[in-house]
C-alpha cells in the first residue's frame, strides 16, 4: 500500500499468559475509515488500545512486535507525543467533570502545560468544535460545565478535545454503542467529515454501521485478523469462510 | 419512632443552651478566666489555644492524609496498600486517651516539657483515618476512562493525578478534613498529657496551651460555682462551633459534588 500512515508487523498482545492477539500484520491508509469489527472478546478493541499505548497500563498487560506510525516505530516515540498524534474517542462520554466546555476543548494543553494566548485558546476551541458541529450548539455556552450537556453533544465534545490536539489518527471505541440512533448518526455524519483531514480508525459492534462509514474493514475473530479489504469488497464479496459466516450473521 | 433518634440531640443542645447562654457576652470572648471568687472572667486563653492547635493538626494531617487516600486509590490491587488501608482501619479504633499517652512518652518526655506542638501531632494521628477514608472513597467513584481520557491526550500519570484526578476528590478531601476537625475539636484526652493547659494566654507551639475541652475538663471538675458557669459557657461555644463546621461541610459537600 502506498500511502499507508500506519503499519503493524506481527503485533502480540498478552492480559498476563493469556495471549489476546495473535500475529496481527496491517497497513492503515491515510485519510481513510478503517472499521474494525468482530464478535465481543475477539481482541479489536485491544488492538485499538495498542495503537496509542494505552493497552500497556492495565497491570499486567505487555505486548510484542512493531508499530510503525509513517517511519516512526511507536515503542521507541516519546509517549507524550505519540498520543498528541493519535488521538482517541471512548465508549463512554468521558469529558472531564471539573471542566467547563471551554476548557475540556482546551484540556489537552492545559494539561500538558503548553501556555497558549486567549486569542490562540480561543480559535482553537473554536475550530474544534466547529469540526466536531458542536460550535451552534454550544457557542452560548462555552463556560458551563461539560456534563451538562447530552449524551450525544458530550460524545462530540470529546471528539472536539481529541480534535484540538491536531492528531494524524483518531480512534473510535465503538463511539456510538452508548448513544440514541439519532446521535449516533450525527456522529457517523460527523465520520465522513473527518475523514478528509484526518485517518479514523473505528471500534463497531454494528455491521451495518462499518458498512456504511467505513472504507476499510478489518475482521477479527478470536484474537485473529481474518481479513482485511475494501469494505464493499469485504461485504460483497467475502474471501474467508468466517468473514461469511459473521456478515450474514451465523455468529457473532 | 425515627424522630426519637434526635431527641437525645436536642436535649443536650437545650440544657447547655439554657446552661451556657447566660455567660456568653463580650467579655466573655476577650478575657482571661479571673481566680475564684471574682466575677466574669472569659476564655480567650481557650479559645486561641484551640485554634492553634486544631489548625498546626490539621497542617500536619490533611495533606498527609489527603496522600494516603491518593495512593490507596491508585493501587486498590498493592499488596502494601491492602496492609495500608488495614492500618488506618486499626488506627481508627485507638482510644485517644491511650493515643494522649504515647505521644507523653514519644515527644514531651524526650522535650522535658509539655508542649501544643505534642497536642497537636496527637490530634493528627487522630484526624487521619476520616480523612485518608473519604479521599479514598470519593477518588474510588471517579470512572476509570476519566483517567484514560486524560493519558490518551498525552498528559503524563503524574499530571493526570494532579490536575484531573486529585481536583475531583477536592470534595472528599475537604468534607473528611471538616469533620476530622469538628471531631478533634472536642478531644480532651489526648491533650491531658500533652498540651497540658495554661491558664494564660500562649502562641508558643512549644509551651503549653489551653485548649476549650481541657478548660471545661478542669473548670467543671472543680467545686466553684464561677466556675462552672465558665465550663457551661466554654462547652456552648464549642458545641455552636462543631455544629457551624457540620453544616458548612454538608453544604460543601452538596456544592462541590461532582457529577459523571
Amino acid at each position: 500500500m502506498e500511502n499507508s500512515i500506519l503499519k503493524v508487523e506481527h503485533l502480540n498482545a498478552f492480559f498476563g499468559e493469556a495471549r489476546i492477539l495473535s500475529d496481527i500484520n496491517l497497513e492503515i491508509p491515510v485519510n481513510q475509515i478503517i472499521a474494525l469489527m468482530g464478535p465481543s472478546g475477539c481482541g479489536k478493541t485491544t488492538f485499538l488500545r495498542c495503537i496509542n499505548r494505552l493497552h500497556e497500563l492495565t497491570p499486567g498487560a505487555r505486548t510484542e512486535g512493531n508499530i510503525y506510525l509513517f517511519k516512526d516505530d511507536i515503542y521507541r516515540m516519546n509517549l507524550i507525543v505519540l498520543r498528541r498524534k493519535i488521538g482517541m474517542v471512548f465508549q463512554r462520554p468521558n469529558p472531564f467533570p471539573t471542566m467547563s466546555i471551554f476548557e475540556n476543548v482546551i484540556s489537552g494543553y492545559t494539561l500538558n502545560g503548553i501556555s497558549l494566548s486567549k486569542l490562540q485558546k480561543e480559535e482553537i476551541v473554536e475550530d474544534s468544535l466547529r469540526k466536531a458541529s458542536l460550535w451552534t450548539e454550544v457557542k452560548d455556552n462555552l463556560h458551563k460545565k461539560g456534563t451538562f450537556l447530552s449524551g450525544g453533544q458530550q460524545q462530540r465534545l470529546c471528539i472536539a478535545r481529541s480534535l484540538s490536539m491536531k492528531p494524524d489518527i483518531i480512534l473510535f471505541d465503538e463511539p456510538t454503542s452508548s448513544l440514541d440512533p439519532i446521535s449516533s448518526n450525527k456522529i457517523e455524519e460527523l465520520l465522513l467529515n473527518l475523514k478528509k483531514d484526518y485517518t479514523i480508525i473505528i471500534v463497531t459492534h454494528n455491521l451495518q454501521q462499518a458498512a456504511r462509514t467505513s472504507d476499510y474493514t478489518a475482521f477479527f475473530y478470536l484474537g485473529e485478523l481474518i481479513e482485511f479489504n475494501k469494505t464493499q469488497l469485504l461485504f460483497s464479496n467475502p474471501a474467508k469462510r468466517q468473514t461469511e459466516d459473521y456478515i450474514s450473521g451465523r455468529f457473532g | 419512632m425515627t424522630v426519637l433518634s434526635t431527641v437525645p440531640l436536642l436535649l443536650i443542645l437545650f440544657y447547655i443552651i439554657k446552661q451556657g447562654i447566660s455567660s456568653i457576652n463580650w467579655d466573655f470572648f476577650i478575657n482571661l478566666p479571673k481566680p475564684v471568687g471574682e466575677k466574669g472572667g472569659g476564655i480567650v486563653n481557650a479559645l486561641i489555644g484551640s485554634g492553634i492547635i486544631v489548625s498546626c493538626a490539621s497542617l500536619m494531617a490533611i495533606p498527609f492524609g489527603a496522600l494516603v487516600g491518593l495512593y490507596l486509590s491508585e493501587y486498590k490491587r498493592d499488596k502494601l496498600a491492602y496492609w495500608v488501608g488495614l492500618s488506618v482501619d486499626v488506627l481508627q479504633g485507638i482510644p485517644s486517651i491511650v493515643l494522649g499517652i504515647i505521644i507523653y512518652l514519644w515527644v514531651v518526655k524526650p522535650t522535658g516539657h509539655f508542649s501544643s506542638l505534642s497536642g497537636s501531632i496527637a490530634l493528627a494521628i487522630m484526624m487521619l483515618p476520616p480523612i485518608v477514608k473519604s479521599t479514598e472513597e470519593t477518588l474510588k467513584l471517579i470512572p476509570g476512562t476519566i483517567k484514560e481520557a486524560s493519558l490518551a491526550l498525552g498528559v503524563p500519570y503524574y499530571k493526570t493525578i494532579l490536575r484531573v484526578i486529585l481536583p475531583m476528590g477536592l470534595s472528599g478531601i475537604l468534607s473528611g478534613s471538616l469533620l476530622s476537625i469538628s471531631r478533634v475539636a472536642g478531644e480532651t484526652a489526648p491533650l491531658l498529657f500533652t498540651a497540658f493547659g495554661n491558664p494564660f494566654i500562649n502562641t508558643n507551639i512549644l509551651k503549653p496551651m489551653s485548649s476549650l475541652p481541657l478548660l471545661i475538663f478542669n473548670y467543671a471538675g472543680s467545686a466553684y460555682e464561677d466556675w462552672h458557669k465558665l465550663a457551661w459557657g466554654a462547652s456552648f461555644v464549642l458545641i455552636m462551633m462543631i455544629l457551624f463546621l457540620n453544616i458548612v461541610t454538608k453544604i460543601l459537600e452538596r456544592r462541590w459534588k461532582i457529577q459523571f
